[in-house]
């Protein structure tokens, strides 16, 4: 209880933090037609994690976000993504085997400039949305490994 | 003896950097642009993906990813070691 803010902060929190990991998961997804992409997606949606840390104290927050399934996640999101690199070994490794084959993400884009279309890209939105479980799984992990040891230090320099 | 050396050498470096700025090619016109064409010219075409830079993060030089998510695998280990006593 102690460790959360005042009632402002966390009704304000409640009300935003779902859109900002919306916001961070439409970055990750539009990443092959839109700036951004797994890295600057991953960032914002880590964002809001960081955010309800700060609001609710990492005592407050141990029911929504659980280190473990952030690992499990981060640890999913680098094996999809080398293993979408291995999968293009036919050709090279990194090949991108998807683009243009017809098939899930295989459209081919129109040349020149134009809004774009979900379904191109071939292996290029996969491993955005790899590397943006990853990058958001990690960051996760990192805040709140880091805000429980603050508390430990806390604690250590108070005694 | 040691204030004029370090004069001596600031005069030398400054003026170095003057004249290197003067001899500056313009930005956004690179000596060698090969490179920078075959992207923009080919990326859509061969990827299917409008966003060129994307393309070559995640396509052309996809190890260079690799190597980044693998650093932030490794910060990830790192803190988790150095916190080890306080997550438990």
């Amino acid at each position: 209880m102690k460790n959360e803010m005042s009632r402002i902060v966390r009704t304000v929190t409640t009300l935003i933090y779902g859109f900002i990991i919306v916001y961070g998961f439409y970055v990750i997804a539009h990443g092959h037609l839109t700036p951004g992409g797994g890295f600057q997606g991953g960032a914002i949606a880590a964002s809001a994690f960081a955010l309800l840390v700060v609001t609710y104290g990492d005592q407050g927050v141990k029911d929504f976000l659980k280190k473990d399934i952030l690992s499990l996640v981060e640890s999913t999101g680098l094996v999809l993504f080398i293993a979408f690199a291995f999968f293009g070994l036919g050709v090279t490794f990194f090949y991108n085997f998807m683009a243009n084959s017809g098939g899930l993400f295989g459209n081919s884009a129109i040349i020149g400039i134009n809004p774009g279309d979900l379904n191109t890209g071939g292996t290029i939105p996969i491993m955005n949305i790899a590397v943006g479980l990853e990058v958001l799984a990690a960051l996760g992990v990192i805040i709140l490994t880091m805000s429980a040891g603050s508390k430990n230090t806390k604690k250590k320099e108070n005694s | 003896m040691k204030k004029s050396i370090f004069a001596i050498a600031l005069v030398f470096f400054v003026a170095f950097m003057i004249v290197a700025a003067f001899g500056m090619r313009l930005f956004g016109e690179p000596i060698i642009s090969e490179m920078d064409d075959y992207y923009i010219q080919n990326a859509q075409a061969e990827t299917g993906a409008n966003n060129v830079v994307t393309t070559i993060v995640f396509d052309y030089r996809g190890f260079d990813t690799l190597g980044e998510a693998t650093v932030l695998f490794t910060a990830v280990l790192g803190i988790t070691a150095l916190f080890r006593e306080a997550a438990k």
